[in-house]
């Protein structure tokens, strides 16, 4: 087996994270998956959510927004849209984002476009709440 | 002496106009680095999905997904993107020439076109003599992925409802801070990609795909249009700002050719009054030493 594995998360606004790590736990659109070195070779995507990775005992946080993970057995990329690392989260914004989201979500009835847009964006918004509160 | 006071101040005037443009040139210089840091760091995440969508599209073949249908042309749009703001030297005006042949050309073979202007300038231009939609101004202050998606919500609803049958993007390509290159893309529908490279044997090992492939590659071929535009919007705004800086620079050097050829000028007149007062005065003790 291989003896490490190397994460890289890339966004459009550049690389967020590159290195040696233990364990990534990634939140899928199927639902949450980890993954370790050796992994079988697969392509997932990914939801909104926190992603967490391991790296000598300590953990570290993102706040995640859609986007695809591709996993080789020594390598894993993350090819997301966001990634916002936990302490590096503007919780204030957020939080208002949330509000935001929710008043746009009372008004708007089931079927409406923009109601899956406001959906999406409270989902966000709770995700970098709950990853900002992680760290 | 008005002479000597008026190119006085058409040298004051002109020496404003330099700090002004020599401004205009270091705000355009520090908008420009942004933006070029911004094409730079969107590269790995364009190259990686690239790689990723035309492996995922050699393993697993979508023949029917609906931005891929060929459908025979009718209606076409085409997404003009140009700048918020002039003073850019030729950049606008280059973009909309371009932007007006290819409606001349496509509506002699007897399309229908639709213009979506991205850029006050290009919507400016376009608003009263041609038909365009969607518009959209003031959006490169603040360039992101959400920009791009919202772009594409634009576009890719109508093109599946047969509203139109094909589209394409006038934009800017970048080639370096001098070079601005139009040019004309087509996005939909969308060309099939190109097969990866011979595989080697890594690639041969089966993948898990988590959801399916199939569902995967269909969530892919949007998120492709949002790596276009977003590229697109990119590269028109490193341009844009390129072109600013040469702009500015040009206009400062002239402003300095003017300054020195208007106080050449200057220092003549000068001249000329003092010796035409030595004139009078000579004249003068001549006349008076003669009685």
């Amino acid at each position: 087996m291989s003896s490490e594995m190397t994460l890289e998360i890339i966004t459009p606004e550049g690389i967020a994270f590159q290195g040696v790590v233990d364990e990534v736990t990634i939140p899928g659109t199927e639902g949450e998956f980890g993954v370790l070195k050796g992994h079988a070779p697969m392509l997932g995507s990914v939801g909104i959510g926190t992603l967490s990775i391991e790296k000598d005992r300590s953990r570290i946080f993102y706040a995640v927004n859609t986007g695809y993970a591709q996993v080789s057995p020594t390598r894993l990329t993350l090819l997301l849209e966001t990634a916002e690392r936990s302490d590096l989260i503007d919780q204030q914004r957020a939080e208002k984002a949330l509000k935001r989201a929710e008043e746009k979500i009372d008004k708007l009835s089931r079927d409406d476009i923009e109601f899956a847009m406001a959906q999406a964006a409270l989902k966000r918004a709770l995700a970098r709440i709950n990853t900002a509160g992680k760290s | 002496m008005a002479a000597l006071k008026d190119i006085k101040r058409k040298i004051n005037a002109v020496q404003k106009t330099r700090q002004i443009t020599r401004a205009m040139n270091m705000v355009a210089a520090s908008k420009f680095k942004a933006a070029q840091t911004r094409m730079q760091n969107f590269r790995p995440y364009a190259g990686s999905f690239m790689e990723m969508l035309g492996d995922l599209s050699s393993r697993v073949s979508v023949e029917s997904h609906p931005l891929l249908a060929v459908r025979e042309t009718k209606r076409i749009r085409a997404i003009l993107m140009t700048s918020d703001r002039g003073l850019c030297g030729g950049f606008n005006n280059n973009l909309i020439k371009v932007a007006e042949r290819f409606i001349i050309q496509k509506q002699n073979e007897g399309l229908e076109v639709e213009l979506i202007p991205i850029g006050k300038k290009g919507r400016d231009h376009f608003k009263k003599k041609f038909k365009t939609r969607d518009a959209r101004s003031d959006v490169f202050g603040k360039i992101d992925m959400a920009l791009a998606v919202s772009i594409a919500n634009d576009i890719i609803p109508p093109f599946i409802a047969e509203e139109y049958d094909e589209l394409y993007l006038i934009y800017n390509e970048f080639v370096n801070v001098s070079v601005q290159k139009p040019q004309t893309l087509r996005i939909f529908p969308i060309p099939p990609f190109k097969q990866a490279e011979e595989k080697d044997i890594s690639n041969e090992i089966e993948y898990i795909y988590e959801p399916s492939a199939k569902t995967i590659l269909e969530n892919l071929l949007p998120m492709y249009v949002h790596v276009q535009i977003y590229r697109a919007i990119a590269e028109t705004s490193a341009g844009e700002n390129g072109a600013r800086m040469a702009a500015m620079d040009n206009a400062t050097r002239n402003c300095e050719e003017m300054v020195s050829s208007l106080t050449l000028k200057y220092n003549k007149a000068r001249q000329a009054s003092i010796t035409s007062e030595l004139m009078d005065i000579v004249g003068g003790t001549e006349a008076l030493a003669k009685s």
